[in-house]
This record gives structure tokens, C-alpha cells and sequence, in this order.
């Protein structure tokens, strides 16, 4: 005897509802492929572009509490800014995130990053200036490779000092296609 | 060794129709559908004070049962559809005593004792919950008995 759908759907809401929960993701659509996409009380905390959710739920876990749930509704918020995002009506998001997953040096690092506007790019070496560790373009480039939020925080934004698009956590073609859909790139 | 309380989603997805099940064999749908939230809300606002992650489906069995109980008392007339099998009384305080009594016990005998004569499960259902089978639930509660028995003393 299986659980309904419906029910299912209904423990799940409830669970949100009542603030019990640590973190609650969904899986959610879009040109570039299915997202996870996860909340913590404090603010968006994860956009992760591994198809597969176990083992980013157990990380998060790990990181920010057991009491982690598929709960589709306190991600619809973000849900609604990616749809507008990726059809173009949406050049800034406006959400608030939760950078626990990071640590302090590249909290100031993706602080830096989330400046860089819609449409515009940088490189590893400016954000490195940009962050007070002038020298430090190779840790850029790491922080940027682990950003724990990406499109919401830009690091498809960020490239190499001879404007090659370089790398990306979520494979260079996905890169190539945010900055195509932003008109960095022709 | 210590095993790693597991996400809630992995653990929910894991019992979800097993508790259901329980909870419609003893509830009927309706209830059943309003006992199944309960049990799962009150697992997750007892889950981070967790301390392993063994025996997570006696644990959530447990819960199960003492909602059923408290779903069957706030609507008498549900408890018809117990079945034959339940010697249904109105108030049945014995599980709440005889968890605390239990608590020495090693968790399987523990919960075999408990949703036994607590609860009133039946080995089957107990079987199920342990991830074991009837007769391994027997004889869990049966030596978890015993071992309470020596405890007390002769009186």
C-alpha cells in the first residue's frame, strides 16, 4: 500500500509550513537542465547542476542540518526568478542566500562576484583585486570552480585575462550558453 | 560502530508506505491519511536530537503506533475498524509505563517488548518494523521479557 500522491505532497508542504525543516530543495527546470535548487531559513543556499540529488542532499545534510526535504514550495520563489531569468525579463535576482556551505575567504569572494552585472564580464585576476587578495587569481578561480550558488551567483561572469571562457563547474558548453542568453557573448 | 543519522528524505522515503500501511490497517483511510502527517511531523521535530542512525524503523513504527492510539481514543468509534484481533480497551496507559520500563533493554528487544505488549502490534507488523521477521520479532520480545523478569526479581 503505497502513499497518494496527494498526501505525500501534503506532508511535504506541512513540513515546510511549520518551519521544521533545515532544508528544503526541488528539482527545477530549465534550459540548461534540471537544477536542484535548496532553502535553508536563512536564504537560498544551493543551486547544484548534478542531475542526480542523493549526494548533494547528503552534503547539505552533512553541512546544515538532517532535517533536509524535497518541499517544493519554499523554492518557488526562486523557481519563479529562473523562469524570468532564462526568458530574459530578469537581469538582477533578488533573493536572499546563505553562503554557510562556503568558507570566509570566498564569502568575500562570491560577496565580490555577486556585483558583477548582467551582461558584463570580469576576470579571475580583477575579482581577485576586487576581493583585497590582488595575487590571488588561482583561488579565484577555485572559489568560482565550488561556488556553491551558480547563475544566481555569477561566476559564468567571470573569465581568463585573454577572454577565453576557461572552465565551469557545470561544464563550459552551460557557461558558453548563460553569457550567449545575457549577450556577453555573440 | 556509529552509524550516521541519514537525511529526513532518505529516512522518509524509505518508511513512508510501510507507516502508511500500518497506520490504514489499524486507522481505516480517512484516519489514517491524518495519523500518517502526524507521525512523520512529530519524526521530524524529534529528529535532529537523534544520536545514531540504527533501528530508525522501530523508531518510526514506535511513533506510528502511539498516534494510532491517540487517533482511536479521539474518535471511539474508529476502533471498529481494529479487527477482530485488538482487545480494545479505551485507555490503554500501559505503553507509556512500559517504555520507560524498557529502556535497558538492547533496541531490538526494546522495541520487540514495546510495540508487543505496548502497542499490541502483531509479530508480522513487528517483524516488518525490526526489518525482520515474525519469528525473529518473537523471539525478540519473548527474551526481552525474560530479561525484564530477571530484572525485577521474583515477587
Amino acid at each position: 500500500m503505497t502513499v497518494s500522491h496527494e498526501l505525500d505532497a501534503r506532508f511535504r508542504e506541512a513540513a515546510a509550513d511549520q518551519g521544521l525543516l533545515d532544508v528544503a530543495y526541488d528539482l527545477v527546470d530549465t534550459p540548461l537542465g534540471t537544477l536542484l535548487v535548496a532553502g535553508s531559513r536563512a536564504g537560498l543556499c544551493r543551486i547544484s547542476y548534478d542531475p542526480e540529488p542523493e549526494r548533494e542532499v547528503e552534503r547539505l545534510a552533512r553541512v546544515l542540518g538532517t532535517r533536509i526535504l524535497r518541499s517544493p514550495k519554499p523554492v518557488d520563489e526562486v523557481r519563479r526568478q529562473l523562469d524570468q531569468y532564462f526568458d530574459r525579463q530578469r537581469h538582477e535576482f533578488d533573493v536572499d542566500v546563505d553562503l554557510r556551505l562556503t568558507a570566509d575567504f570566498s564569502r568575500r569572494v562570491l560577496e565580490e562576484l555577486s556585483k558583477v552585472p548582467y551582461g558584463e564580464t570580469t576576470t579571475y585576476g580583477e575579482l581577485a583585486a576586487r576581493s583585497a587578495r590582488p595575487r590571488a587569481a588561482r583561488a579565484v578561480g577555485t572559489v568560482m570552480n565550488r561556488n556553491p550558488i551558480p547563475i544566481v551567483l555569477p561566476c559564468h561572469r567571470v573569465v581568463g585575462a585573454n577572454g577565453s571562457l576557461t572552465g565551469y563547474g557545470g561544464g563550459i558548453e552551460r557557461k558558453e550558453a548563460l553569457l550567449m542568453l545575457e549577450g556577453a557573448l555573440l | 560502530m556509529e552509524v550516521v543519522v541519514p537525511p529526513f528524505e532518505s529516512f522518509y522515503e524509505e518508511h513512508k508506505d510501510a507507516v502508511f500501511a500500518f497506520l490504514r490497517r489499524r486507522l481505516g483511510r480517512t484516519s489514517a491519511e491524518d495519523a500518517f502527517q502526524d507521525t512523520f511531523l512529530r519524526a521530524l521535530r524529534a529528529y535532529d536530537r537523534l544520536e545514531h542512525g540504527r533501528h530508525l524503523r522501530a523508531w518510526i513504527f514506535t511513533i506510528a503506533a502511539r498516534v494510532a492510539i491517540d487517533s482511536s481514543r479521539r474518535r471511539p468509534s474508529d476502533t471498529l475498524s481494529l479487527g477482530d484481533e485488538g482487545s480494545v480497551e479505551d485507555s490503554r496507559p500501559a505503553y507509556a509505563e512500559l517504555e520507560h520500563l524498557a529502556d535497558e533493554l538492547p533496541p531490538t528487544e526494546r522495541a520487540a517488548v514495546v510495540l508487543r505488549y505496548g502497542y499490541d502490534l502483531e509479530y508480522e507488523e513487528i517483524g516488518t518494523a525490526l526489518g525482520s521477521s515474525a519469528d525473529a520479532a518473537r523471539q525478540a520480545a519473548s527474551s526481552g521479557i525474560r530479561r525484564l523478569r530477571r530484572k525485577e526479581g521474583p515477587s
